[in-house]
């Protein structure tokens, strides 16, 4: 995914965010909540999914083991973790599988 | 100071069906522990996503007292709870997701309720309580200890009613025998009535 222009990325994009909500939704049993009822741009903390410290370990996780991208820094956490667009931009810049 | 202590209100949730003073509140014919307990907190309509996210201990022990406190007042409200496995369940689970040195991935969220006492938190949380909690370790619910610890806090005014009893769960087995005692009630909190309800 080298081309933000290109709409094959933006296929490959749309696709790694749906694929990112299904995951954070089975990872994190968000009961009751389904791919559809979250937007890319919802905050995943605080009004939007009301993800808590756990959730965001959690994350770090699921970073790891689904896409190898170990978050050293959980500072980082806190931009990458902002919303489902954030967490695929980040993904798809530094996935190693 | 609590001078006479009465076991006012008991909840069993065993085989699929959750009893309330010996009358049938849910009762669901589904398979497993998972489907049963979703319909099960449901049936209360609590607003609380967080039931969904607990291990299936704390499932079992919040749903009971769910059941159990309904309709009744939290003041002074402490916990006193036991079981035979402990967090097996959880820990088992815990040790599978670090079992292999390349898929080496504990998750938190479970990590954070391979302790047997995390049941007893997470009733507190529910309930906003901040009184005293115990849990008890056992290969029986043990009367003696239960009875004598409730009393203790009754009587020294550390609590002025006590949530007490039995949350034992592994793998698809569970079983909870929560009651609830307090200065209300007929049935005397006594060591022999406690044992009734393990008949």
């Amino acid at each position: 995914m080298q081309q933000p222009n290109n709409i094959i990325y933006k296929i490959e994009m749309a696709e790694l965010k749906e694929e990112l909500k299904g995951k954070i939704i089975e990872v994190l049993n968000l009961e009751d909540i389904a791919v559809a009822d979250i937007a890319d741009s919802d905050p995943l903390f605080g009004e939007g999914l009301g993800l808590d410290s756990i959730d965001a370990l959690e994350l770090i996780v699921l970073m790891d083991k689904e896409y190898g991208i170990k978050l050293s820094d959980p500072k980082q956490g806190k931009s990458i973790f902002q919303s489902i667009d954030t967490m695929a931009a980040y993904i798809a810049e530094n996935r190693t599988k | 100071m609590v001078e006479a202590a009465y076991i006012q209100k008991v909840c069993v949730v065993r085989a699929k069906e959750v009893v309330v003073d010996a009358v049938s509140r849910f009762s669901s014919d589904d398979a497993s522990f998972v489907d049963f307990y979703k319909k099960a907190f449901r049936e209360l309509n609590p607003d609380y996503p967080k039931f969904f996210k607990m291990d299936a201990l704390s499932k079992l022990a919040v749903l009971a007292a769910e059941y159990l406190l309904e309709g009744e007042s939290l003041d002074d409200l402490a916990l006193v709870l036991a079981n035979r496995s402990g967090s097996l369940d959880t820990d088992v689970r815990h040790q599978a997701a670090i079992q292999h040195e390349g898929e080496y991935f504990p998750s938190p969220a479970t990590f954070v309720y391979t302790l047997a006492n995390i049941c007893a938190g997470e009733i507190s949380i529910r309930h906003g309580l901040q009184t005293e909690n115990a849990f008890f370790v056992s290969e029986n619910y043990p009367i003696d200890t239960a009875f004598s610890y409730t009393e203790y806090l009754l009587k020294s005014g550390k609590a002025s009613q006590v949530l007490c009893g039995w949350v034992e769960l592994f793998e698809e087995k569970y079983e909870a025998v929560l009651y609830l005692v307090s200065p209300k009630g007929t049935k005397k909190h006594t060591a022999e009535n406690i044992k009734a309800l393990f008949a």
